[in-house]
């Protein structure tokens, strides 16, 4: 037992699998420590804000001090954020549809470009061929850049109390500075918000706990059964054994991942729970591990240890006990890695259908891939809503079948290289 | 029939018969076979791979059923319908395997072998002590020492050490019957001697009949009594060994007998 | 005194396991094999048998090594020859291996002549396939097997005939040398006794020049080869012919190994069978001594010590113990 043991940590296929798992549950039972907020709690309005550190703009106006700094391309950081190059190009455009010379447009230079702007856009101007929808995009435009190159601070007012008049009050100067650290809000999230307006990474986190759950319950669930099965029709054979395969059989030939969206569907939305998809999960699940631990054990049940330990007078449940389990041990135990990263990738297919646990409660993976789809975000480029699910149940999946090919290799001296 | 009808019956067959398979498909393993093994006798059951030897072992063992015919023992015929049945008649009969290497748990101690052997003989409420002092003793019957058997697994083993403590289970047993599967063919030539020196001191202190399995005519000669051989899952002759070995009457024996190299006499090549 | 077909000198290769620990399999072994001779290789499992039959050839993969010694076939040195080289210009033409389970290694969805086109066409791509159909066929007519056994699948065949089917694929280049590994152990006694007229079949006929036959069976070897060589824990301890080998052994090794012979012969049930207790000593600490020294009932203060060379003792005669020739059968002849 320990010889075997020492042989697991051995091998390094194993070893790498079992670190990126330890890692995952690590961030799964860590991080709710750091991060205490309910993971489905909405903290945005609107939706799928991008990945970024959000700080509060009223509390950096009134942070406790300012200071002042002279930085040479602040400006041009300034003018750069909201006149981009596609900006210069468009408004290039326009002055050249409107009449100018397309050699007397520098879009380099933004003064001589902002002054051609400022006396010759009009947004009452019709020009032949641009859509309703363009002309709207200038007249945005042509917003957002008024007063870009001044070099005068804005006055904060502020709204008195009784009358409602407005009052000004501090003076903010362009080269004035507040400490990120001294405004009261800042909210980082580092994967965005969906499309509810939850973070994340906080629902991330949450939902790859359920979902290793789900994994884990369906586990157990298929290879209690799996085992029991294939244990006693292996063993005992005859009628068993022939009425045992029968069934597995049939739950073999018919697709079980259809037959799971036919349960799942039948059992209604408002019954479906995190835990009964996962024993739902389960009792689909349990025919290959039955027929392997079967098959399994009609080879053993000849073995001459077999026949010393009928001659020693062993009841049957203590030679299945004493003289088979242990020696298909290694084997369930690989089964059941396969069963629980089986199971999170089937949760994850039939919530991606709409048909996994029911949405109030706790996120799931494939919950999370369910939302993302359905407002579009994959259309939206809005990718921080389904690639860091979609690269969570790959590292999943892809530590546990790493893990199961370092057991084979250890208990198959066969496969080893 | 020539054997010598000194004792009483001890293990008998009668029209025993096997068939693997089921509708088209069967492959009769043992073929309505008739004998009659007495008391304190070593019988060898002679046969080459395939010609039924070990299905018939393990009938006789009760570990499958018959197709056909009864097992008779000591004149009674065998009842192994229900598990306390078939565990007072593996208090009479045991076995020894071929392969020592597969014959034991490897997640179980070798105490634990042991202690399972006291404990079918009615031993389970013996004192510690009690069981320690038979352990000892079954062990030092084949020059095993029990302090360093115990707590060791088998598989530490060598082959013929093995193979010794499986006859140090057989001593602890004391069964009437011993059917030894080749049991000297995955060991040694120099153990060989060794385990059969063993295996006839345990007959002499037991006094038990010993079956022999095996494909080596050269050991069934050397160690048996009563030779039976085997073929197709028929006893073609039976006989004593000097009778059958020495004096074949039957043309699958005679062959049998003349492809087996030999060391004093000329082995005739251009018989096949 | 013929000519020297086979020729080694001082051989030695090792294990190298997965845990760095080393395990000398073959340590010094020297022997030669005349042309029409052939020599028996004997001694218990683990001895070494095995993996000197893979050392003779030249041809190592991991984790066997090759350490030192020489290995000259009919005047040519093949040590320190590449693999690939060995395998294309000396396996089939000088030397011929055929393992122990040879016949379960046939690809069962394959022909007979499918395996012999491989065997020429290895060494020699330019051959066309007439010529190695009449060339097998030839070589399959000498041997007296049928021709049509070329056709068949090798599932089509029983056991004794695979086995001389891959018996004769082996030899169709005609090799120098044969090693046979125990090449009738999973057979009945009359399939081995037809692979056995077929390997002597080999020798008369010439397709083979000599023979070395290894096998754990001792009254087997003894019908088969005109010398017998007893290995224990990787190194030679006695060389004689057959005859002498198996009457008059002089290695206390020797003498136990041959007193466990069992033959179905009038007279040998009252034989008293000897017992070698003990177990073979552990490869990758050999005791520094004679390495049957923990077994040996003669043994003596200085056997623990002291590394036995092989004594010569004449015509080709060589046995590994200090005890002199005549202290050896005084001491056998008393406790008989």
């Amino acid at each position: 037992m320990k010889h075997t043991l020492r042989q697991v940590a051995r091998s390094g296929k194993f070893m790498a699998g079992f670190i990126i798992f330890v890692a995952i549950l690590l961030i799964v039972i860590i991080y709710p420590l750091l991060v205490p907020d309910p993971p489905l709690q909405i903290i945005a309005q609107g939706t799928f804000f991008p990945p970024g550190i959000y700080v509060n703009t009223y509390d950096s106006i009134n942070a406790p001090t300012t200071y002042t700094l002279h930085l040479d391309d602040a400006a041009a950081k300034r003018v750069a954020s909201k006149l981009s190059q596609e900006n210069r190009t468009e408004m290039k455009n326009w002055l050249v549809a409107a009449g100018l010379p397309a050699d007397e447009i520098d879009t380099a230079d933004t003064e001589q470009l902002l002054n051609q702007w400022g006396s010759h856009y009009d947004p009452r101007l019709q020009i032949p061929g641009m859509t309703l929808a363009k002309s709207r995009a200038y007249q945005r435009l042509n917003a957002s850049i008024q007063g870009l190159l001044s070099t005068e601070g804005a006055i904060i007012a502020s709204r008195a109390a009784d009358t409602g008049a407005l009052q000004a009050g501090r003076e903010v100067k362009q080269t004035d500075y507040v400490n990120i650290r001294e405004v009261a809000n800042v909210r980082f999230l580092p994967l965005g918000t969906d499309n509810f307006g939850r973070d994340v990474l906080t629902e991330l986190v949450r939902a790859t706990g359920v979902s290793l759950q789900i994994g884990l319950v369906a586990g157990i669930i298929a290879t209690l059964i799996g085992l029991t099965l294939g244990l006693a029709a292996g063993y005992i054979g005859g009628l068993l054994d022939d009425f045992t395969m029968f069934i597995t059989n049939l739950f073999t030939v018919i697709p079980t991942f259809v037959l799971l969206i036919l349960i799942s569907f039948s059992i209604g939305q408002d019954k479906r729970g995190a835990f009964t998809i996962a024993t739902v999960i389960g009792l689909t699940a349990w025919p290959w591990t039955a027929r392997s631990v079967r098959a399994q054990v009609i080879s053993l049940r000849n073995r001459d240890h077999v026949n010393l330990s009928k001659l020693s007078g062993h009841s049957i449940p203590h030679i299945i006990l004493n003289d088979i389990l242990p020696y298909v041990a290694s084997y369930v135990v690989m089964a059941f890695i396969l069963q629980i990263s089986s199971g999170i990738l089937q949760e994850a297919g039939l919530a991606i259908l709409g048909l996994g646990p029911r949405t109030t409660e706790v996120p799931t993976l494939g919950l999370m891939m369910n939302w993302a789809m359905i407002y579009q975000a994959h259309i939206l480029e809005k990718w921080w809503a389904y690639l860091p699910v979609l690269m969570t149940i790959a590292l999943i999946t892809f530590s546990m079948n790493l893990m199961n090919t370092g057991l084979d290799q250890v208990f198959n001296p066969a496969l080893r290289d | 029939m020539d054997a010598p009808r000194k004792s009483k019956p001890c293990l008998s067959g009668v029209g025993l018969t096997k068939v693997f398979g089921l509708g088209r498909r069967t492959t009769v393993a043992v073929d309505h076979v008739d004998f009659e093994f007495r008391e304190g006798e070593v019988i060898s059951i002679v046969g080459e791979s395939g010609s039924g030897k070990t299905t018939l072992a393990k009938m006789l063992l009760g570990l499958i059923n018959p197709t056909e015919g009864e097992v008779y023992f000591q004149g009674q015929k065998r009842d192994i319908s229900s598990h306390r049945k078939r565990q007072e008649y593996w208090k009479n009969i045991q076995a020894i395997f071929q392969d020592p290497f597969s014959a034991y748990n490897i997640f179980n101690k070798i105490d634990t072998v042991l202690l399972d052997c006291i404990h079918m003989r009615g031993g389970r409420g013996l004192p510690r002590a009690k069981k320690i002092e038979l352990m000892t003793e079954a062990c030092g019957f084949v020059n095993l020492k029990f302090e360093e058997m115990t707590n060791k697994y088998p598989f530490e083993l060598s082959g013929g050490q093995m193979q010794r403590l499986m006859i140090a289970r057989i001593f602890l047993l004391k069964p009437k019957i011993l059917l030894a599967d080749e049991p000297t063919s995955m060991i040694d030539a120099c153990s060989r001697a060794t385990i059969l020196d063993y295996l006839m001191k345990l007959r002499d202190e037991v006094g038990m009949t010993l079956i022999f399995i095996t494909h080596d005519i050269g050991l069934a000669y050397y160690v048996s009594d009563t030779v039976y051989i085997m073929e197709h899952g028929r006893f073609v002759e039976s006989g004593t060994a000097d009778r059958v070995i020495l004096h074949p009457q039957e043309p699958y024996t005679k062959r049998l007998i003349s492809d087996v190299p030999k060391i004093y006499e000329e082995w005739d090549l251009s018989t096949v | 005194m013929g000519k020297v077909v086979l020729d080694v000198k001082g051989l030695t290769t090792k294990y190298i396991t997965r845990f760095r620990e080393d395990v000398y399999a073959v340590d010094h072994v020297s022997l030669q094999v005349e042309e029409g001779k052939s020599l028996g290789i004997a001694g218990e499992s683990g001895c070494g048998k095995s993996t000197l039959a893979l050392s003779l050839m030249g041809y190592y993969f991991p984790p066997l090594h090759y350490m030192s010694g020489e290995i000259v076939i009919d005047g040519r040195n093949i040590t320190g020859m590449k693999p690939d080289d060995v395998r294309k210009s000396i396996l089939g033409t000088e030397i011929a291996y055929i393992p122990q389970a040879a016949m379960n290694a046939l690809n069962p969805t394959r022909r007979i002549i499918n395996f012999i086109e491989d065997v020429v066409l290895a060494h020699d791509p330019t051959e066309n396939k007439k010529f190695i159909y009449d060339l097998a066929r030839a070589s399959f007519e000498t041997l007296g097997l049928p021709a049509d056994v070329l056709h068949k699948y090798p599932v089509e065949l029983s056991g004794g005939m695979k086995q001389r089917t891959v018996i004769a694929v082996s030899v169709i280049l005609r090799p120098k040398v044969l090693i046979a590994d125990e090449p009738s152990s999973a057979l009945d006694v009359t399939s081995q006794k037809m692979v056995i007229k077929m390997l002597k079949n080999l020798m008369e006929t010439g397709f083979i020049k000599s023979m070395i036959f290894i096998t754990h069976e001792l009254p087997l070897l003894y019908n088969v080869t005109d010398d017998i060589m007893v290995m224990y824990a990787g190194q030679i301890v006695e060389q004689a012919t057959a005859r002498q080998a198996v009457f008059d052994p002089l290695h206390p090794y020797s003498k136990g190994l041959m007193g466990s012979i069992i033959v179905p012969e009038s007279g040998l049930r009252d034989v008293k069978l000897t017992a070698i207790p003990g177990a073979p000593p552990n490869l990758k600490k050999p005791p520094m001594g004679c390495r049957f020294a923990e077994r040996c009932k003669y043994v003596r203060a200085e056997c623990r010590v002291m590394a036995i060379p092989l004594y010569e003792v004449g015509g080709g005669r060589a046995y590994r113990c200090i005890l002199s020739e005549e202290t050896l059968r005084e001491a056998y002849g008393r406790a008989a």
